[in-house]
């Protein structure tokens, strides 16, 4: 018997969630806008019949707030009742947490399934309740609806979602001497993407007459199971194996063509090994591209690890869940680096069409809004509840991420560089070692994510590929782990992500030389799952670790102490194979070196033709203060406030430059700097550069200006150009042509341009990779409608301060300061804001000169240094004019600026001026009795154009002496504020 | 003097542990941190230190209401060693003299288990509800530190500066009565004011709606105390969100006043 429990807010209190939800609604729906309030109840159906209700009310019911009702409405006064439940199979945090919360009081486990149920007063149609709950209140992919009129409802049946499997594990074999068509369907069916080539490869090696005669030893024969076929297809995905960056490229450039064996090799890996070499004894890296993120020294006792990752196709489709996913993900990467570090900040960029987009959209994709509050949730609640700070990112919007949005998670953390005397960074595994999985057990959730993400978003993308990440238990984890690291209880530690335990154990194995899983042993959350399935499934908060048979009693009674689930589930051999059992039997045997080396080399061609340079003169504003309010309005400029209040940003107490800075606490920050040693005044800085939209007239320059962004925001909080390092992380549209694909050979040729120009530039810059991501198939293909994204790079710089009281934060902060602008200003709009503003297409892309870039960069950290500026803040989206507008309103002071006195290349105009993009330009503000010293440092680079002044005005003057702009400060705040506020 | 010994409570979902020890230890106490587990397994007793400490975060994923299961465990969980409860060993210990401490999520488990406003201990009578934003925000506010309150906390100051960060921090009452001898106790520490130190309900100088602008409560003794915003996110200079404005500094940040009070308070 299953009891339903309803739980709400006593009816004199205030519904804050009804009233978000009624405001979401009338966002939605403005023809429905609902007049009376909605009341929102929890909603707990309990399977078990000798619960009393004494304690049901004390485990579900707040009595100061809330009243309870058991098997019965708790109130009958509503036009419609909407209630919106998981799907079987789909993790419910609150239900675990409800089971929880009754074994405290019974001692016993009740499985308790948790739901969200919303009263409507108004009396809308039914049909427009049907959307309501769709499109405003639940997801269809994960959620269960229901929907029951007020008149003629007394009462509601329990539901429970149940995964109704049947405990049949099979393992299901497969002939692979099949013609090509009927291999190519192989995969299709199976969503394995693997191409012909690949699986040629296969069909080989399991047919070699030693392969079958080694198979044969341990129950197999030329067959190759379910088991292996997955195995084969994660290893090999292109989300895992990265087969286009590795690929044989045969590159042309205006008719003159070139071979890169490798884009990794011949531009990621060389540009840091190029890197390393000229630094010599000051070369921070500590561990690169060789682990689960990059690894670099802070100081003689501490390193830092940082990753970034993507969860574009999972955010896609649910993008709570997705997001949330991506965030507490990514966290496992630094967390299973090495041998584990201690998590210190989240950085967050997201991508996303227009949250105001009107058009009809094309089947399957959720609405703008939808996805990007969805994905703020998501994230908000992986950051928050996990306790690490979000304290830095930006939001880009542009209509073409319609199909695919892009999640970038970002995670760093702190370890020791030696624990217990060893090398924290190293991690070492030797044969006999166990395999223990740590952490959530394993459903069907997330298979296939692997090989999913490596393919376009179409029809039948499979839904079971979206997890629900749950917080509290990996935050459990980590805490354990933690301990069990400091105690010397496991030797290794790696995390499953994409691929759960295929990709795991399977690059661990490597260390050792070979593994044998035992697929029976993992604890599932329900039965009816496959072997294939428990190996491949990315069920969420799992750690994989190696742990000395002599420590295991040790690590697992400190496990259960602290309420982590660990199961030994096999051991690490030096068998040479990938080996996995099933009740005894061998399911899987693969050569490990076929596994992970036999993946044959793509080969691909690109094709690139110069763009000419369209000369577009610039339209004069009537108008130039009304212009500014407009630019200032522009989405991928007005603040993101609303945002970032809901991002936790300064937990673990070392927050130094927040994301908010200034008078008011509502400037926006460059970059963020913590202090990760309470105890310590050394700082770590973190910071961003994204610029898609400059993939339009060319990828090189995109790629150029998004590191020179993210360096240049570094540097104006005060970050060492001595002591930086970057992550990159491309999302690319497909660069593999083909018939659905005809202009690939063009993408691969943008992809081609980025890479040489991130090698040039880092090399430049001298600021190392460490680590990165890629995400090629970031694209919409559904019936005739194809949606790419632009071609996208983040860069993400980590570094030092070396003492974060000498960081300066962008705000002007005295009357009377003087404002510089370091930097030379080119008719360079092309892509720009103000021309995208205007529609207008063509023009000359941004450049970045590097040497005297990283020059003035070298000379602006100087001058922090010894304390000579009062702000810093980086020229970039919207140019000069709304550099300065922000840095005057965060302020609250106003500034008189003289156009006349802005240094500038060529022919340029007013507006040329105050909307150009170039790069590496840096606003900065200083007392009159330091100008002497910023003009002798900087020479000619530094141009002081203007004062700050205590009247809170911007004026601008112009060339001619008139005042081009001559607005309140607190006008151009509110335009700057408005477009986002949900 | 005697040496103050405290002890910073974690797990489940706490996650302001390292912060509120570095703010304890800065103010002379000799401070550990015990996994909530390492409570109920016995290896740390509440009975040895003088000054208890719950910090902030999300137990239990605040799941089913802020600290509502962590309120089930204080009262549920039996420490393996004694056979009695968390709740009854902090009902012995705040007898005994110990100062208790709860922060965020932490005054979340002392309200959800009755210990504040405390009359009796062990009744719930107020709760922290949902923000009437209905979002989490995190942002500096002001405090105004009630003068006549008995807090042994906050002796001394008259006006605080902290981040909160919270979705569930809108303090309210079971009923009118309850509310009155709170304020009629001067049990209402900590109020949310404006940029003049008035008490305010204007949003968001007071973030969430909390009636009488309450963001901090006492018991009558004045020695376990609950606040939502963090003191132990301003343990240096440099958290304060406008500290690049400020011509002078000092090098401690102000929040560490409040665990200071504790440990004079303590150690006479």
């Amino acid at each position: 018997m299953a009891v339903r429990v309803e739980v709400g807010l006593k009816i004199n209190l205030f519904d804050a969630r009804g009233e978000k939800i009624k405001r979401q609604i009338r966002h939605a729906f403005p023809e429905l806008s609902p007049s009376e309030p909605i009341r929102c109840l929890d909603v707990y159906t309990i399977d078990g019949d000798d619960l009393s209700p004494a304690w049901l009310s004390e485990a579900f019911c707040d009595p100061v707030i809330q009243e309870l009702s058991i098997n019965s409405l708790l109130t009958d006064d509503f036009s419609w009742y909407i209630e919106v439940g998981y799907r079987p199979g789909v993790t419910d945090n609150i239900g675990h947490s409800a089971e929880y919360a009754l074994s405290l009081i019974t001692g016993k486990t009740y499985p308790v399934s948790s739901a969200r149920a919303y009263l409507l007063k108004d009396p809308f149609p039914r049909s427009s309740v049907g959307r309501i709950a769709q499109e405003c209140l639940a997801n269809e992919l994960i959620h269960h609806i229901r929907i029951f009129p007020g008149a003629s409802c007394s009462g509601i049946e329990p539901y429970i979602p149940v995964v109704g499997g049947i405990h049949d594990p099979r393992v299901e074999e497969f002939s692979l001497m099949l013609l090509d068509e009927e291999l190519i369907r192989l995969s299709q069916e199976r969503t394995l993407a693997l191409n012909l080539d690949e699986l040629k490869t296969l069909a080989r090696y399991i047919s070699d007459p030693q392969t079958v005669d080694e198979r044969t030893k341990v129950g197999l024969g030329d067959k190759v199971t379910d088991v292996e076929l997955e195995a084969i297809a994660q290893t090999w995905s292109e989300h895992c194996k990265h087969k286009i960056f590795n690929a044989d490229i045969r590159y042309e450039e205006d008719g003159i063509s070139e071979e890169i064996s490798s884009l990794f090799q011949t531009y990621i890996k060389a540009s840091t090994k190029e890197i390393r070499r000229l630094a010599g004894d000051r070369d921070i890296c500590v561990s690169v591209f060789t682990d689960n993120a990059g690894v670099i020294r802070f100081n003689a006792e501490y390193n830092l690890v940082f990753k970034v990752e993507t969860h574009n196709s999972p955010s896609a489709l649910d993008p709570y869940g997705g997001a949330l996913t991506g965030i507490v993900g990514v966290n496992r990467d630094p967390f299973g680096t090495g041998i584990g570090s201690k998590l210190i900040f989240n950085t967050d960029v997201f991508c996303f069409a227009s949250p105001f987009y009107a058009r009809e959209l094309p089947p399957k994709i959720l609405h703008p809004r939808r996805i990007f509050e969805g994905v703020r949730e998501g994230v908000e609640h992986g950051g928050n509840k996990s306790g690490i700070p979000t304290v830095n990112g930006c939001i880009v919007f542009d209509d073409r991420y319609l199909g695919k949005p892009l999640v970038y998670c970002g995670t760093a953390g702190i370890m020791p560089a030696r624990i217990r005397g060893a090398l924290s960074h190293i991690k070492k595994i030797v044969p006999g070692d166990l395999i223990v999985m740590s952490g959530g057990r394993i459903g069907k959730d997330g298979i296939h994510g692997a090989t999913f993400s490596s393919e376009e978003f179409h029809e039948a993308s499979p839904t079971s590929a979206v997890q629900i990440g749950d917080p509290i238990t990996q935050k459990k984890l980590t805490d354990f782990l933690l301990k069990a690291r400091d105690a010397g209880l496991y030797r290794a530690i790696t995390d499953n992500g994409a691929g759960g335990l295929s990709s795991s154990v399977g690059e661990m194995a490597q260390m050792s030389g070979g593994c044998l899983i035992e697929l029976d042993k993992p604890p599932l959350k329900y039965l009816g799952l496959h072997p294939w399935e428990i190996l491949l499934s990315e069920a969420q908060e799992r750690m994989t670790l190696a742990v000395d048979p002599e420590n295991l009693s040790s690590f697992l009674a400190l496990s259960s102490q602290m309420g982590v689930e660990s199961t030994v589930i096999g051991r690490f051999t030096n068998s040479g194979y990938f080996h996995c059992t099933f009740d005894g039997k061998t399911v899987a045997y693969l050569s490990l070196d076929f596994l992970h080396n036999g993946l044959p080399q793509m080969k691909l061609a690109a094709r690139w033709s110069s763009p000419v340079i369209t000369e577009v003169s610039t339209p004069e504003p009537h108008d130039h203060a009304g212009t500014l309010k407009e630019m200032l309005g522009r989405l991928n400029i007005c603040s993101k406030e609303y945002v970032v209040r809901q991002y936790d940003h300064e937990v673990q107490g070392g927050s130094v430059i927040k994301p908010l800075v200034g008078v008011a606490c509502d400037g926006p920050s460059d970059a963020a700097v913590i202090r990760p040693l309470l105890e310590s005044n050394e700082g770590v800085v973190v910071s961003n550069g994204i610029v898609p939209r400059y993939s339009d007239l060319d990828s090189y320059h995109m790629t150029a200006c998004s590191l020179d962004e993210a360096l240049r925001n570094y540097i104006c909080v005060g970050g060492n150009p001595n002591h930086w390092a970057c992550l990159d992380n491309f999302c690319w549209c497909d660069p593999v042509s083909s018939p659905r694909n005809p202009d690939g050979e063009f993408k691969l040729a943008q992809l081609v341009r980025a890479n040489k120009a991130l090698y040039e530039y880092t090399v430049a810059f001298s600021c190392p990779l460490i680590s990165g991501k890629d995400s090629m198939k970031n694209d919409y293909l559904i019936g005739d409608v194809k949606i790419s994204i632009p071609p996208t790079i983040l860069i993400s710089v980590i570094g030092k301060i070396d003492d974060v009281r000498g960081a300066v934060s962008m705000d002007v902060k005295n009357p009377s300061d003087l404002v510089y602008l370091l930097g030379v200003t080119r008719k360079e709009l092309g892509a720009s804001e103000y021309f995208s503003s205007l529609g207008i297409t063509g023009g000359q892309v941004p450049t970045v000169r590097a040497a005297t870039a990283r020059n003035r960069y070298r000379l602006l950290h100087k001058a922090i240094s010894q304390g000579l500026v009062s702000s810093a803040h980086d020229v970039s989206d919207g140019g000069l004019a709304v550099c300065l507008a922000e840095t005057s309103f965060a302020g609250g002071l106003g500034l008189r600026i003289d156009l006349a006195r802005v240094p500038s290349e060529g022919t340029l105009s007013e507006t040329d001026l105050l909307y150009s993009e170039s790069s590496s330009r840096i606003l900065i503000t200083v007392s009159p009795d330091r100008a002497q010293q910023i003009e002798d440092l900087f020479g000619d680079d530094a141009a002081c154009i203007g004062q700050v002044i205590s009247e809170p005005y911007l004026t601008i003057v112009s060339r001619n002496r008139h005042p081009l702009i001559d607005e309140d400060i607190m006008t151009l705040k509110a335009a700057w504020h408005a477009p986002l506020d949900f | 003097m005697r040496q103050v010994k405290a002890l910073v409570i974690t797990g489940y979902g706490i996650n302001c542990e390292m912060e509120m020890a570095y703010a304890c230890t800065q103010a002379g106490a000799c401070t550990d941190i015990a996994h909530i587990s390492e409570i109920i397994s016995g290896r740390f007793s509440l009975m040895d230190y003088h000054f208890l400490n719950l910090p902030g975060g999300f137990l239990d994923g605040d799941d089913l209401g802020s600290a509502q299961i962590g309120g089930l465990r204080f009262k549920h969980a039996t420490i393996k060693t004694t056979g009695r409860s968390i709740f009854d060993d902090l009902l012995s210990c705040i007898e005994a003299g110990m100062l208790v401490l709860g922060v965020c999520n932490g005054f979340q488990s002392l309200v959800k288990s009755g210990l504040l406003p405390g009359n009796p201990f062990g009744t719930r009578r107020v709760s922290l509800t949902f923000n009437d934003s209905a979002r989490f925000e995190d942002r500096w506010v002001n405090l105004a530190v009630n003068p006549d309150s008995p807090c042994v906390f906050t002796r001394g100051l008259e006006r605080l500066c902290m981040p909160v960060r919270h979705g569930e921090g809108k303090f309210v009452c079971d009923s009118d009565e309850t509310l009155q001898e709170i304020i009629e106790g001067n049990l209402n520490v900590l109020s949310y004011a404006d940029h003049e130190h008035h008490q305010t309900m204007d949003y968001p100088s007071n973030p969430n709606g909390s009636v009488s602008s309450i963001a901090g409560i006492c018991d009558a003794s004045g020695r376990v105390f609950g606040l939502m915003p963090h003191p132990e996110a301003f343990i240096h200079a440099t958290n304060h969100p406008t500290w690049t404005r400020m011509k002078r500094m000092s090098s401690r940040g102000d929040g560490v006043a409040i665990f200071e009070n504790a440990v004079r308070y303590l150690a006479q």
